[in-house]
């Protein structure tokens, strides 16, 4: 990407000011949401761009709210989908924003725009099998009063939100206590096979008729509207004039109905999502657009380079300072605690947690060129987390030396560094190593949720074959993945010959 | 006594030149008055420990004491366990820095910034030989002088001429600790003691943990080769038959402190008090117990 920028700013140099104007189309970046219908608003998204004349790069299947706000505040998205009910309620919670106007002003505080509605009402409704809801006469989310025993799974969003699971618990008086959050996708399944007895939905998902849902009416108006609209940043229209015209030639272009259509070509008749939108756009705003298809092997290529490349990055990175720690810390009593604490300490945090902390740390340096959104939040997550393992190792590794060793160095007369260098780190390298290759390992599972920030990699087609529950596109990422977890184990033991000492290879210490 | 003194080559420490030699280990020999000032004569390899004192802790291992190892003699350090006869070897060593008091070796104090250097004009072996696994004999040896960059024909003479003196076979230079028995651990971890030809040999129990047969074997090398050295040597063991048949000096140690000093038959003739009998006593050899049966 850098080097494409630099060859295109080469251009600009080459060809003079003039010229740059009329061919360098402005870069602009597109980000949606994990579920389908954001990824074909992202899809349209960078359709619109393009015939507004700029060079659109889609981020998709980012992991949540906070997240593509975040980036979009930090200029690593320009522009994404979101809904008006999302933004008053999450975005800017805490303000009892109601009115349009007033989410406008709120916005604009921050640089960001909003666009009018895409014409769809995607609220959120509570669902079940329409079979078990006529069995137990349940026909409107009060009804649920009566049934205290059913089970209740919602996507983890909603267990959380502010308008999600606890505001309507108050608000019904629901009196079940076995409600559990899982993934949005996973709860269908859990419905179909009897998990679980409600969830939540959104108006336009396309299973709600696949699976044969009722949806429950909102009897006592909780949920509140949640419009379609594009959230931007103001830059964009200075970058991207035309933008937004062609945005208004869209507004109240798409219905519910029409959404849900889209949202089953993508979900489950597997029409590619860039497809869906070009078809929509040719038929609706006659915008002609090409929608590359995609290949396999190539994809399969991306995504092996974007993981090889987390891993390679975070783990050399881990390597060395976490050597140096555990040295630090079996050298200096004082030290070891401290170290081994707050090592262990990060690796109990929760990875998607991780991933927004270091988000919002490194945004002040976006100016050294570091993006708070893809690949570096998440070679910084995968560093942090593959710490532990070698620090504890190295440190165990040179704490079990026998003292009788350590002494006979120091009674020679060598110095530390040497001894070190040539005693210690030699007889600690077995245990040293096998720190190294959990490192690797563990790395190399937990790099499948960089793709939850746009990091790519083998997470990319898992998120996707989650979302259009695609068994195959889920395992196009597992597997690989897996293999080369094996492949690093296997590679690492060959390596302990090459690296543990002979000597220390026939002795049990 | 003073023989082995006198044919010791003085070394210049602290005090530069040596000026006045010292004949015999005697008290009024012991300080010369010289430009208004006490000085001493060191020679190398000489030891000499003034109000040493040393706890763990609660744990009172060595001292108060004052003792003065004498340069190419041997003295055996002997006790009951826990008596600090180790300890007292690793003060020596500055492997242990005292509470109170000094250590000089060869005239220089003993200080946490040059126990490094001095260390290598020491040489120190342990009982588990303290050998280096991922080492193999012949790399175990020569750490020190490839460190200090001797030249690979000067390490290869010094090899050689360490294996034949601790009757080591040179094809077994190649092996690794692991692969070696228990004695030729012990013959490597000497000869590694040995390589920079230091002005003394500290061991602690280096005999300690080999059985009883290869013990006695290596009893007898080691006394040749401390005799053929010349070098001063102090000894921990706990085994007076040892202790006699190394040392000059036999120090017997208790709670810290020295109960008596001399040689194993002054020990055995005149003890010192009733400790001394009971540990000379408790050391009883098979014909002893044969003995006790009418033969």
């Amino acid at each position: 990407m850098s080097a494409y920028r630099a060859i295109i700013l080469i251009l600009v140099v080459l060809t003079g000011p003039a010229a740059a104007v009329a061919q360098v189309r402005p870069p602009v970046s597109v980000g949606s949401k994990t579920f389908t219908e954001s990824v074909i608003l992202g899809e349209i998204a960078v359709r619109l761009v393009r015939q507004a004349g700029g060079e659109p790069h889609h981020r998709k299947e980012l992991g949540g709210t906070r997240i593509l706000f975040n980036a979009l505040l930090n200029g690593d998205i320009d522009i994404y989908p979101e809904y008006t009910g999302t933004i008053s309620e999450e975005i800017l919670s805490g303000q009892n924003l109601t009115d349009e106007a007033s989410i406008r002003t709120a916005l604009a505080r921050q640089g960001v725009r909003m666009s009018g509605s895409l014409g769809f009402n995607n609220t959120y409704a509570l669902g079940m099998k329409k079979a078990r809801a006529a069995q137990l006469g349940i026909d409107k989310i009060s009804d649920l009063v009566h049934h205290p025993d059913l089970k209740f799974g919602f996507s983890n969003e909603f267990m959380d939100r502010n308008d999600g699971w606890p505001s309507l618990r108050l608000r019904y008086g629901l009196p079940q206590t076995h409600v559990r959050g899982l993934d949005h996708d996973i709860a269908y399944r859990g419905l179909e096979n009897e998990a679980i007895d409600v969830m939540d939905l959104y108006a336009t998902d396309a299973e709600i008729q696949y699976y044969d849902l009722k949806i429950l009416t909102d009897d006592r108006h909780h949920f509140r509207d949640y419009d379609a609209v594009w959230l931007y940043r103001d830059d964009l229209v200075d970058r991207l004039p035309r933008i937004v015209a062609v945005m208004q030639t869209l507004e109240g272009k798409i219905s519910a109905s029409e959404m849900a259509r889209l949202n089953k070509r993508a979900k489950l008749d597997k029409v590619p999502e860039g497809q869906v939108a070009a078809e929509f756009l040719a038929r609706e705003l006659e915008i002609e657009s090409r929608s590359e298809p995609i290949n396999v092997y190539d994809s399969l290529w991306n995504t092996t380079r974007d993981h090889l490349s987390m891993v390679v990055k975070s783990m050399t990175a881990a390597i060395l300072l976490a050597i140096p720690l555990g040295i630090w810390a079996a050298k200096k009593r004082r030290a070891a605690q401290p170290i081994l604490g707050v090592v262990g300490i990060i690796q109990t945090i929760p990875a998607l947690a991780l991933l927004v902390i270091i988000m919002s740390m490194i945004k002040p340096l976006k100016p050294l060129g570091i993006e708070s959104l893809g690949e570096h939040p998440a070679v910084v997550a995968l560093f942090l987390y593959s710490l532990l393992p070698i620090v504890r190792n190295t440190y165990a590794g040179l704490h079990e030396i026998p003292e009788h060793i350590r002494e006979s160095a120091v009674a020679l007369g060598l110095p530390p560094a040497v001894r070190l260098w040539r005693i210690e780190l030699p007889i600690a390298s077995r245990m040293i190593l096998s720190g190294i290759k959990t490192a690797v390992v563990i790395n190399i599972g937990f790099a499948t949720l960089g793709a939850l920030i746009g990091a790519g990699g083998y997470g990319q087609p898992i998120l996707t074959g989650i979302r259009l529950d695609d068994l195959g596109l889920i395992l196009q990422g597992a597997i690989p993945a897996a293999v080369l977890a094996l492949v690093a184990q296997f590679l690492f033991e060959l390596s302990e010959r090459v690296l543990v000492p002979k000597g220390l290879r026939m002795t049990k210490m | 006594m003073a023989g082995a003194t006198t044919a010791t080559i003085l070394r210049t420490g602290r005090n530069r030149a040596p000026l006045l030699t010292c004949h015999s280990f005697q008290k009024s020999c012991d300080y010369l008055n010289l430009h208004g000032s006490a000085r001493r004569v060191f020679y190398a390899g000489m030891f000499l420990l003034q109000n040493i004192a040393r706890s763990f802790g609660a744990v009172h291992a060595v001292g108060p004491l004052d003792v003065e190892f004498e340069a190419g003699r041997t003295s055996v350090l002997i006790g009951p366990s826990g008596c600090g006869k180790s300890t007292l070897l690793r003060l020596m060593m500055g492997l242990v820095a005292p509470d109170d008091g000094t250590v000089q070796f060869e005239g220089t104090v003993l200080t946490s910034k040059n126990a490094m250097l001095l260390r290598r004009r020491m040489g120190y072996v342990i009982q588990d030989g303290g050998l280096f696994p991922h080492l193999t004999a012949r790399r175990n040896i020569t750490v020190m002088a490839r460190y200090l960059k001797w030249d690979q024909d000067r390490i290869d003479r010094r090899v050689k001429e360490l294996a034949a003196l601790t009757r080591f076979p040179e094809s077994a230079l190649t092996r690794y600790p692991a692969q070696l028995s228990g004695g030729q651990r012990q013959r490597v971890s000497l000869m590694r003691a040995l390589m920079l030809d230091p002005d003394v040999l500290l061991l602690d129990e280096p005999l300690g943990a080999l059985d009883p047969m290869i013990r006695s074997e290596l009893q007898d090398e080691l006394r040749q080769i401390f005799r053929a050295l010349n070098k001063t040597v102090v000894m921990v063991t706990h085994d007076l038959a040892e202790a006699g048949l190394f040392g000059d000096t036999i120090l017997l140690m208790r709670s810290g402190d020295f109960v008596q000093k001399g040689t194993l038959a002054e020990l055995v003739r005149t003890p010192a008090d009733p400790f001394v009998s009971r540990f000379v006593n408790a050391q009883r050899g098979p014909l002893e117990v044969l003995g006790d049966e009418p033969a």
